[in-house]
């Protein structure tokens, strides 16, 4: 079955396993402290899989390999792309940090976090259950091993175990739903049970129950309520670096097996799956925006803030299928995949000034440490506002039109409860809005502890300079991006 | 670029610039920038008013390109008799906040400077707007620079301010947004206001449409009673937040009546009028007697801008041209009057850190020149004939007299409370015997506050003499939109 059109799908994949075995092999000669040289190498490694994979992406076919196993179309390649570069800048925020930290002793941060990525892409190129399920699994073991990285930190390691517990639980949840199916349609392929669900014979009660737990294995995975009780001790607890890494790229594979699980395989039960998605997200928009009103530590109210969030995704999703009809799928799906992109974006400038300002000796995690930042350093102030402003929904800013494609979709429904449920989805946001405006408050209005200014090494600097303009400059523009999502959700769709 | 662009993005271009220009060291290079971009981007709006076409109710200056072309959404803008003047009159403010901030801020003057300039920008591009996401987006986006405007340059109490200015205006304008895009599907697929216009729509539809707008506008505006945000606004906002507020802010809601709720659920208008009556009476009666009882000059100028911007959404929705003509003069000559009416307790409060009526008295004595640019600004908001103030008033009340005999003598019983609380603060904080030591030595107005303020007084005069050319350019929209209105939109 190994063909070189086979290969062909998996090249990146292929580099990026390679060059993660030989970065390992040269970490082991590196003695300096900071591993520049590790550091470098898995940079430039991540820049050409960026590369390759974006060259895909933009060729726009969709091509199955191994027998069906892997497919390579646009919407995985440009979530792979995106998965790249998040995990590139979260390394550069991250290296500063960790090195303070400790945690550059050996170079695992940046092997393991290839190996998180290479989990990531298989499980956006799984067209097979059995496939999905192993590049979860390789994802979440990688995750586990980067939260405990910090051995000593009693903090750390609860929220490994935490998250190992919980995620394992996560994982048997999908397992044992996956196996459902299996037993149901007698298929792992994704185009082969979407077949045979289609032709009615299946019994819909079994189905049902394995889409329940699907669904619950899905949901603890990008954090929704009600399966969210990890995301906010795990934020909070795992070192700042890895709060970034797991909170960030991976969220663009959760969307991908989603998009995988639900949409492609499982679209003849939308009926059944919308509804369940639609409780988790009121229920998440709830639970997230009134928890982290109360928050005061800075990294678990954004977690909470994520919660929101992905609430507010979920509803995108929601709005695919109407009365059995699929012609609002493209644009609803598209939506969701705009959603999570900029929140990535987001997610990584508001982390980054986390980690910035946590390199002077203390976490920096409360709130009241952003306290008058502006005065400090309005450069880095103007960033953390863009980034609180665009999670806010506040336009000129891309979270605003990330919102406006989700409600649209569910306007565009035209039907009544999906009206209403926009209408909630727009009040909580003004929750939202009152504890993202908290932290521009503390930043330009209080006082702040330390005059000291803040500094940041140059390729920090640079990357977070942009990655504040790319909010703002897609703000403006978001055209091109929107346009991107949708021409890969519709290209996927039609396979 | 065209006349619009240029005017919404010049002072935005300016407003960055100063943005990054760094710390308080170049203070004085970042004043004269500000005044450079604030002048210039005054005078690239002047040529609107000059090549205007006078007696077409159609958009002119029209620029169109697409901007998101996945839900069409276009870069569309144009003015017509409607918001010409308020594109002017928001120029126009900004040259006068850049001049009153000159050495009244002195620190953080390149974010002051900057926010007060981009905020300009938003403001024109919300007035000359007429693609609907457009205008939405520049209509929000105005609330970023003015609530750190509120909470970083705000008096003691201006976190509370500045969290009740966002979240109420959000609320109303995220109930806006879901119309939009309700109307966005209904049009199939489009976002021009223009269409919008011509699209048939069923009572509850309409109804439903009426108040998500009017959640938004009703709010902005303010009218009774979601007001209560703009009072507790006023007193902690600095001097030129305040002015730029009430002379500009407010007018977004006004103008989004006159831009959406009516003209595209004309049918739930007519239906909700006397509601809208109703509030705008109790706005002009009500919150003039509680004008009357202020003690802090702020807040007496707050609640007097509440009441005669229910003078404007009287004349609106009585549904003939002098009221809404009368409106629109209404909205403009509150801009002038209300920024000089905040920038002259600027002027006091500089001087002796107190907004209190009764640390004043007597201060014509000490202060002659100011005192009689006072006199001007107080007799404009009663409305006294020959200032702005008395045109926009004289003509609402007149169209509310054809409209309802008993309505107009509601609306004129205003001038009796405007002219009460005006007067009596007037003589309570000038005249008599110099009140205490801090009045015996206070310093008449320098030439910079002297220059702001005849800017003012000029507007406000000649505005008050001579409203033609007012009047003139509104006068083919008004009509056009009354037209428009009075067609019943109900499918049949």
């Amino acid at each position: 079955m190994i063909d070189k059109l086979s290969l062909a799908t998996v090249y990146p994949e292929i580099v990026l396993l390679v060059m993660a075995c030989i970065i390992a092999l040269v970490d082991l000669s590196n003695t300096s402290p900071r591993r520049t040289r590790t550091y470098v190498l898995t940079l430039l490694t991540l820049a050409v899989v960026g590369v390759l994979t974006g060259l895909n992406a933009v060729e726009g076919k969709t091509a199955y390999g191994f027998g069906g196993m892997v497919v390579s179309d646009p919407m995985g390649n440009w979530l792979k792309c995106f998965a790249t570069i998040a995990l590139m800048v979260t390394l550069v925020y991250g290296r500063p940090y960790a090195g303070d930290r400790d945690m550059l002793r050996g170079g695992e941060l940046f092997t393991i976090s290839m190996f998180a990525l290479l989990g990531m892409f298989v499980m956006i190129s799984g067209s097979n259950f059995l496939l999905i399920y192993l590049g979860l699994e390789l994802l979440t073991l990688s995750s586990y091993a980067l939260v405990a990285l910090r051995r000593d930190n009693a903090v750390a390691s609860e929220a490994a175990m935490k998250y190992f517990v919980l995620g394992a639980m996560a994982s048997g949840f999908l397992l044992y739903g996956l196996s459902m199916m299996y037993g149901a349609t007698g298929s792992l392929d994704i185009n082969e049970v979407y077949k045979s669900i289609s032709t009615h014979k299946v019994n819909h009660q079994v189905l049902v129950f394995g889409l329940v737990f699907i669904v619950a294995g899905l949901g603890f995975k990008v954090g929704a309520a009600p399966f969210h009780m990890w995301v906010p001790d795990v934020y909070q607890g795992a070192p700042t670096a890895v709060t970034l890494l797991i909170g960030a790229a991976p969220e663009l594979a959760a969307f991908a097996i989603i998009i995988r699980l639900l949409v492609e395989a499982l679209v003849p039960l939308a009926f059944d799956w919308q509804q369940m998605l639609a409780v988790l997200a009121i229920a998440s928009l709830l639970v997230g925006n009134l928890a982290a009103i109360a928050q005061t530590n800075l990294k678990r109210m954004l977690a909470y803030s994520t919660i929101a969030q992905m609430g507010f995704m979920l509803l995108g999703l929601v709005a695919g299928v109407v009365n059995g009809n699929s012609y609002n799928g493209a644009s609803a799906y598209s939506a969701s995949m705009f959603y999570i992109v900029t929140y990535v974006l987001t997610t990584l400038a508001s982390f980054g000034i986390i980690l910035l300002l946590a390199r002077e000796g203390f976490e920096s995690e409360e709130i009241v440490d952003l306290a008058g930042l502006n005065q400090r350093s309005p450069l880095y102030a103007g960033v953390m506002a863009i980034a609180m402003f665009s999670l806010a929904g506040l336009p000129p800013l891309v979270g605003f039109y990330a919102k406006l494609a989700v409600l649209q979709a569910l306007i565009a429904s035209g039907q009544a409860i999906y009206i209403y449920l926009a209408v909630f989805a727009v009040l909580m946001s003004l929750i939202g809005a009152f504890y993202y405006l908290r932290i521009v408050k503390v930043m330009y209005f209080d006082k702040p502890v330390t005059v000291s200014t803040v500094s940041a090494p140059r390729d920090v600097r640079v990357v977070l300079t942009l990655n504040g303009a790319l909010i703002l400059g897609l703000g403006i523009l978001p055209g091109g991006l929107m346009t991107l999502c949708a021409k890969a959700i519709v290209a996927t769709l039609a396979t | 670029m065209g006349l619009l662009s240029l005017a919404i993005w010049v002072p935005i271009a300016f407003g960055a610039v100063l943005l990054a220009f760094g710390r308080d060291e170049h203070a004085n290079g970042v004043r004269w920038i500000a005044l450079i971009g604030s002048v210039v981007s005054f005078l690239v709006t002047v040529p609107l008013y000059m090549r205007f076409q006078l007696g077409s109710a159609a958009m002119q200056f029209v620029e169109k390109a697409s901007w998101i072309e996945r839900f069409h959404v276009n870069y569309h803008l144009g003015v017509d008799g409607i918001s010409l003047w308020l594109v002017l009159l928001t120029s126009f403010i900004t040259v006068v906040v850049v001049i009153s901030a000159w050495q009244v801020i002195t620190e953080r003057v390149n974010q002051y400077m900057g926010a007060f300039l981009i905020l300009s920008g938003l403001m024109i591009g919300v007035f000359s707007a007429i693609d609907g996401l457009l205008f939405y987006v520049f209509f929000e986006a105005t609330l970023i620079p003015m609530y750190l405007i509120i909470g970083i340059w705000g008096g003691p109490n201006k976190i509370y301010a500045a969290f009740k200015f966002f979240l109420y205006t959000l609320l109303g304008s995220l109930l806006m947004l879901v119309a939009l895009i309700y109307l966005y599907n209904k049009s199939g697929g489009s976002f021009d206001i223009l269409t919008w216009h011509q699209l048939p729509l069923t009572g509850s539809a309409q109804t439903f449409l009426f108040f998500a707008f009017f959640a938004a506008f009703a709010v902005k505006v303010p009218m009774w009673p979601v007001h209560t945000w703009l009072p507790d606004v006023h007193v902690e906002a600095p001097t030129g937040g305040s002015a730029v507020l009430a002379a500009i802010m407010l007018k977004l809601g006004a103008y989004g009546f006159l831009r959406f709720s009516m003209p595209i659920a004309p049918d739930a208008s007519h239906e909700w009028a006397w509601l809208m009556i109703a509030l705008s009476l109790v706005a002009v009666i009500y919150v003039g007697l509680v004008a009357l009882v202020q003690q802090d000059m702020k807040k007496l100028v707050a609640y007097s801008s509440v009441a005669h911007m229910g003078f404007v959404t009287l004349g609106f929705f009585i549904f003939n041209e002098l009221g809404v003509a009368g409106g629109i003069v209404q909205m403009i000559a509150h801009g002038f009057v209300s920024a000089a009416m905040f920038l002259g307790i600027g002027v006091l409060y500089d001087r002796v850190h107190s907004r209190q009526i009764a640390d004043y008295g007597g201060v014509v004595n000490t202060m002659p020149k100011f005192a009689a640019f006072a006199l001007l600004f107080a007799m404009a908001n009663c409305g006294l004939p020959g200032t702005a103030g008395f045109v926009g008033e004289w003509m609402v009340i007149l169209g509310a007299v054809k409209f309802n005999f008993w309505v107009g003598f509601g609306a004129a019983t205003a001038l009796i409370f405007g002219a009460a609380y005006t007067l009596w603060m007037y003589k309570r904080v000038y005249l008599g015997p110099v009140g205490n030591d801090h009045v015996k030595v206070l310093k008449d107005i320098n030439a910079r506050e002297f220059l702001m303020l005849s800017l003012l007084a000029i507007a406000v005069l000649w505005m008050g003499l001579y409203p033609k050319p007012f009047t003139d350019v509104m006068n083919a929209s008004v009509t056009d939109l009354l037209r428009h209105v009075a067609i019943s939109k109900i499918p049949s």
